[in-house]
């Protein structure tokens, strides 16, 4: 998993590295600057005890001091603004190359990878989870190096300096560890716990805010209310009881600072008397309380990488759940480039979505379609039509039996060819933001305005069209939500017709058109593009009473095949559908 | 789509361009009610801050004394052998006292912290949520739901930042800066002039980079917005990209974004990343400064200046015309360390407080919201009729229901409810400036089927609304068995109407408890018996757990038209007088509507009811048909005579005009 994330890394590598380097290099700055501040602090000892007039290398020896300090604090801030940019540049880049890799991973997804995920759930890797990503990136490079390279810098001076004292440290920092260390999984134990929640408890805000109009439609408000109070309440204690456990942290670092100060201080004290500022004296005593406090610190420090890091750890699953799945849909080799004609042949071809699945969704189906043939598809909800006619473009391939289009099994085309020859208008249609021309150009990159026009035309999009003010350069709003229903069912078959495909696909594209537009479509068909195979799936018998053939389709099996006056003698099916329909009149 | 991009949008400018006087007022805002709720546990934390703030004084005092009164004496020779032992042990003890007192505080103040804070949260989180459903439903029509959510996950998130962290850091900060300065006067004047120049530095820094992160911040806000939008429509349109083959295209415009973006969150992030390093270096700088002067001034004795108060009369008095002694220079160096942390440590929250401080405001402003106005007083009570066939009130349900009209007078009369509705020339706008509804007049007497048809936007729901007081009419009266509905109680109101809408909205919860939603004291057996009027008892059955099949995500493991039969089941079991049903039915099948119909037939026996259809199947056994468009009735009668008028009605259910 963490192999999958750090290999996008790729061009980021150069300043990945650099930043912890100059990260590591202002460190040790940072480490040695008390050391040398202790000197001056001796020599001053010495100087005032001894009563001493300064003398010429005295000077010499303060002026060379006092120019390493000021050194080592200046390079210490060019190392550390070197490091934070390279960091920046190192996680930004990271984010970006991991957008990018899901990105095309996605766009070569089949439609049973985009099943599984859900779009929603891609849009949460892409964005969320990259940035937790990020973050922790950025975290990483930076204080996870830093960090432990303070404790060992600030030890190894401490040991320089006094050997026994800095065992004082050494003998506190396991406690401090350990405390700290069981402190962080108590919490996130429980954290983990409240947060989902927590999370249940906003998703259940989020049901009342679009449920709002049933809450007041049944008066349910001191309901609603009640039983919000109950679960805040709950997520309120466990959160408390969280917070109180992590709260244990200020309490025991002091715990460790205070006691080390003390027993520096206090054996320090002694050993600079007893030898006679010998072995040891005040400006060690500073250094050691300096570099004991760094320590200490480091270790809290640590434990809050250590939470940040293992929070991202979800979001590092995640991404390259995406990252390694295989899309279930490749390319044949050597595929064919051509399709000849519209004819389509389904052997014996059975579907399910998923190997565990119990149920077929299509069963034993058998057809031979001719090119030119208008074929329209009837049946209720769930009985697979949209199915059915997905797995002619190949959006979904065949679990047994074979599909043949223009004579030749769909596996053996090049995908780009065949869906290109194979237009279908989804049942789920999306338009996307951009002008009505961006939209239709979906169809044929290089179509002119006279094929577009001809296509909108056909699809009975243009009469409308033509009465927006800026009639093809209309914009389209994100989702299509600034056109009626039936307008963007209109837009969606002419963007579909400027493919000049073989085969056409309309799935339910015609639901919110009105009954003689409906018809009006389907004569534009039959007499502008004679040659196409159109398959018209459809709720509404009066859309599929024309066709040369309908099929009735029934829990994924075929119940009838045959014209409409057939099928009303042979299938009781089709016979109720129409009854039905037609006690009601045509609206729908 | 377009309304989750433009929430999305708002909320990355979260934050941003707040301007002072909006959060202005909002500190002592959330402060009262901190201490209104918590009085007693905030003083607590105060004090316990105070201590610590103290203590962490007493640490550099406790150095210079160390050296100056032991140290120092002994090796000059000063102090004899046996009193330095003494001292030292004097001066360790009362450090051990004072680091406990400390020690304590901090752990007391962390725990009481640790339960306020939250509560605190968990007292907002609960009004919000009261407010939420005392709020009308225009409410909801005018502001995105992202909106409303966005107070409950993002700005309740930052008041828990806020209250649980900056505010104590900023409290104790200021304690201890306080006190360290006071100390730092006390030893040395010279040193504490030197400690207020990096000081000055540090924040001038602050403010320089600070401000220049905020172009790069505000673009990197903006382009993540965009990339944001654009994930969010191709993933969405992914299906559609597939059919089209235009996988490369998608790949190249997002490139072209996600690069724009690269730039931007670098630029943003190098500022963020490099704050930090170059204030601490600073104050590295001026540690080193301050230890060099030092030592110069010590070595060449000049005079130190410092400050005492005297006990006397409270007047400052320069002591010390004495030399810097090792000590205090020690003791500084420490302080300057202490010093130099807390403006890095407020710098970094200062943008954080910001954000909290908006969030506040943003909830507080929804607190202040309107609530949902009721003036009526006519109630919905049980009632039975006695021997006389007076009406009276009954204790318990006896499926006749009256109006108890209480008189001025102080008298009280009982109108059996009926379900009579009257609309006498009514107007109605969502804004006053646009009237919706013209002039709609419509008369539903008891047991009556009315039907509105008409095209999207012509009014039907928009009268539903008005009857169930959604929304208040602007001219006109509604009446309801002869009462106006303005009188009668919004609850009881709403109680006497079963709706069926539009749109399903089911809730976390198991399918008996979404049905059982229409009445709490509903037995299992009344379920049953609702889910078999709406048909839905065989779907249900067939369902993993049956009646105990948990539903999530509104139901996202049903078929929508399983949803609906569902919301008609609770409608049922609601057994209310009258019944709305909008667009009931229209994402079912043909043909399970038609067994649908079946069981919404049997539930409308006896009442009055109003049906918007989408199919116009489900509307011609009523008793009367109202066209609608735009707003105003245009044709009514039943479906015969308005087949025979040959109008707009007459096209519609020839399929020559479009619905949508």
């Amino acid at each position: 998993m963490l192999k999958t994330i750090l290999k996008r890394v790729r061009e980021y590598l150069t300043p990945s590295l650099l930043a912890p380097f100059f990260v590591g290099l202002e460190s040790l700055m940072e480490c040695i600057m008390p050391f040398v501040i202790s000197l001056l602090i001796n020599f001053l000892q010495n100087k005032s005890d001894e009563n001493e007039i300064l003398e010429k290398s005295d000077m010499n020896f303060l002026i060379f001091v006092s120019i390493a300090l000021v050194v080592c604090a200046i390079l210490s801030l060019i190392f550390g603004y070197l490091a934070g940019k390279y960091c920046a540049i190192a996680s930004c880049g990271l984010a970006k190359n991991l957008r990018h890799d899901l990105y095309y991973q996605v766009q070569d997804f089949s439609f049973e990878n985009i099943d599984k995920f859900s779009s929603s759930s891609l849009v949460t890797r892409l964005t969320t989870d990259v940035n937790n990503v990020q973050m922790a990136y950025n975290m990483g490079i930076r204080t996870a190096i830093r960090v432990p390279l303070m404790m060992i810098f600030s030890c190894i001076m401490t040991f320089i300096i006094n050997a026994k004292l800095a065992l004082i440290y050494i003998a506190l920092l396991p406690f401090l560890g350990v405390g700290l260390f069981t402190i962080v999984r108590l919490a996130m134990g429980k954290f983990n716990k409240v947060f989902t929640k927590y999370d249940l408890l906003n998703s259940s805000v989020q049901e009342n805010i679009n449920g709002i109009r049933v809450v007041k439609t049944y008066v349910r408000e001191d309901f609603e209310k009640q039983k919000f109070a109950k679960a805040s309440d709950e997520v309120c204690d466990n959160f408390v009881s969280a917070e109180k456990t992590v709260a244990w942290n200020s309490p025991i670092m002091q715990f460790s600072i205070y006691t080390a100060t003390i027993l520096v201080s206090l054996f320090a004290s002694r050993m600079i008397i007893n030898s006679n500022a010998v072995s040891l004296a005040v400006g060690d005593l500073t250094a050691l309380l300096q570099y004991g406090i760094q320590i200490l610190a480091s270790l809290m420090m640590l434990s809050m990488v250590f939470v940040i890091i293992s929070m991202s750890i979800p979001s590092m699953r995640r991404i390259s759940e995406v990252l390694n799945e295989k899309s279930t849909l490749t390319n044949p080799e050597n595929p064919v480039m051509e399709v000849k004609n519209g004819d389509i042949v389904f052997n014996n071809v059975s579907f399910k979505y998923s190997k565990n699945a119990e149920k077929y969704a299509l069963a034993n189906i058998n057809l031979n379609i001719k090119s030119g043939q208008t074929i329209g598809v009837i049946g209720g909800t769930g009985s697979s039509k949209t199915t059915f006619v997905n797995l002619i473009s190949r959006l979904y391939d065949t679990t047994e039996g074979e599909i043949l289009v223009g004579g030749v099994n769909v596996k053996d085309y090049d995908l780009t060819t065949l869906r290109n020859q194979v237009s279908v208008v989804l049942q789920k249609n999306v338009l996307f933001s951009g002008t009505i021309k961006d939209n239709l150009r979906w169809g044929d990159k290089e179509a002119t305005d006279e094929e577009m026009i001809q296509a909108c035309k056909l699809a009975c999009a243009d009469e409308f069209i033509q009465t927006f003010p800026d009639k093809y350069d209309t914009m389209i709003d994100q989702g299509g939500t600034n056109v009626s229903g039936g307008q963007k069912q209109r837009l969606c078959i002419a963007r579909a017709l400027l493919k000049h495909p073989k085969i056409l696909i309309l799935d339910d594209s015609t639901s919110a058109v009105d009954t003689r537009t409906d018809a009006a479509i389907r004569r534009a068909f039959r007499e502008n593009i004679p040659n196409i195979t159109k398959i018209i799936i459809s709720q509404r018998i009066s859309s599929v009473e024309d066709a040369d053939k309908i099929i009735v389709l029934d829990e994924g099996r075929i119940s009838g095949i045959g014209t409409h006056e057939e099928l009303l003698k042979t299938n009781d099916i089709y016979k109720e559908i129409y009854s039905i329909q037609n006690k009601i009149g045509g609206a729908h | 789509m377009p309304e989750a991009k433009k929430i999305q949008t708002r909320n990355s400018f979260r934050g941003m361009g707040i301007k002072s006087k909006d959060i202005k007022g909002i500190l002592p805002k959330i402060l009262k009610r901190l201490f209104k709720e918590y009085g007693l546990a905030m003083t607590i934390i105060l004090l316990c801050l105070v201590v610590s703030a103290v203590a962490g004084i007493t640490g550099p005092i406790f150095l210079q004394r160390i050296t100056d009164e032991v140290i120092e004496p002994t090796l000059k020779g000063q102090i004899a052998l046996v009193e330095w032992q003494a001292k030292l042990t004097s001066l360790i003890v009362l450090m051990v006292c004072i680091y406990s007192i400390c020690l304590l505080a901090t752990t007391v103040q962390t725990q009481i912290l640790a339960r306020v804070g939250q509560r605190f949260l968990n007292k907002i989180r609960k009004s919000l949520f009261n407010k939420m459903q005392s709020l009308p439903i225009s409410y909801f029509d005018s502001h995105p739901h992202g909106e409303v959510m966005s107070y409950y996950t993002n700005d309740v998130d930052a008041i828990r930042q806020f209250v649980t962290q900056s505010l104590i850091q900023f409290i104790s900060t200021f304690l201890s800066l306080t006190f360290i300065i006071c100390l730092m006067i006390h030893y040395s004047l010279w040193l504490t002039l030197l400690v207020f120049i990096g000081a000055t530095l540090m924040l001038l820094v602050t403010k320089k980079v600070g401000g220049g992160s905020t172009k790069y911040f505000i673009q990197n806000q903006k382009t993540t917005a965009k990339v944001e939008g654009y994930i969010e429509e191709m993933m969405h349109g992914q299906k559609v990209v597939k059919v089209f083959c235009y996988e490369d295209e998608s790949k190249l415009k997002f490139n072209e974004l996600n690069d724009e973006l690269c730039h931007a969150a670098t630029k943003a992030n190098q500022y963020g990343n490099t704050l930090m390093p170059i204030l601490h270096n600073i104050g590295n700088v001026f540690f080193v400064l301050l230890a060099i002067v030092g030592c110069f001034l010590a070595i060449n004795n000049v005079p130190n200046l410092g400050v005492l108060i005297t006990n006397r009369n409270n007047q400052f008095v320069f002591i010390g015309m004495n030399t810097l002694t090792i000590g205090i220079i020690v003791a500084f160096l420490n302080m300057s360390r202490q010093f130099s942390q807390s403006i890095g440590q407020v710098s970094q929250q200062v943008a954080m407080v910001a954000m909290a401080l908006a969030g506040a405001k943003r909830v507080f402003d929804f607190l202040d919201e309107k609530s949902e106005e009721d003036n009526g007083y006519v109630t919905l009570v049980y009632a039975i009729k006695d021997e006389n066939g007076n009406i009276v009130e009954s204790p318990t349900r006896t499926g006749i229901w009256a109006w108890k009209h209480p008189h001025s007078d102080g008298t009280l009369t009982y109108t059996e409810l009926k379900g009579d509705i009257v609309l006498d020339h009514v107007d109605f706008g969502y804004v006053p400036e646009k009237i919706v509804l013209h002039d709609v007049s419509i008369y539903a007497r008891p047991g009556q089927k009315i039907a509105f048809v008409g095209a999207t936007g012509a009014g039907k729901t928009t009268i539903t609304n008005l009857i169930n007081r959604f929304y208040d009419i602007q001219d006109g009266k509604i009446r309801y068995d002869g009462i106006n509905i303005n009188k009668i109680k919004k609850d009881d109101l709403r109680r006497s109407l079963g709706i069926v809408l539009q749109d399903t909205n089911l809730f976390t919860g198991t399918v008996m408890e979404n049905i059982r939603y229409g009445r709490l004291d509903a037995t299992d057996e009344e379920v049953y018996k609702a889910a078999k009027i709406a048909n839905a008892y065989d779907f249900i059955t067939r369902l993993p757990e049956g009646f105990n099949t948990m539903l999530t995500g509104d139901g996202a493991n049903l078929s929508q038209g399983q949803r609906q039969l569902l919301s008609i089941a609770r409608a049922a079991i609601a057994d209310a007088p009258v019944m709305i049903l909008d667009e009931a039915t229209s994402s079912i099948d043909t043909r399970t509507e038609a067994l649908v119909q079946k069981g919404t037939d049997q539930l409308m026996k006896g009442r009055t009811v109003f049906v918007i259809a989408h199919r116009l199947s489900t509307v011609q056994n009523s008793d009367a048909i109202m066209v609608l468009d735009h707003g105003r009735i245009i044709e009514r009668g039943t479906h015969e005579s308005l087949i025979e008028q040959k109008g707009v009605y007459y096209q519609l259910y020839t399929g020559a005009f479009e619905l949508e």
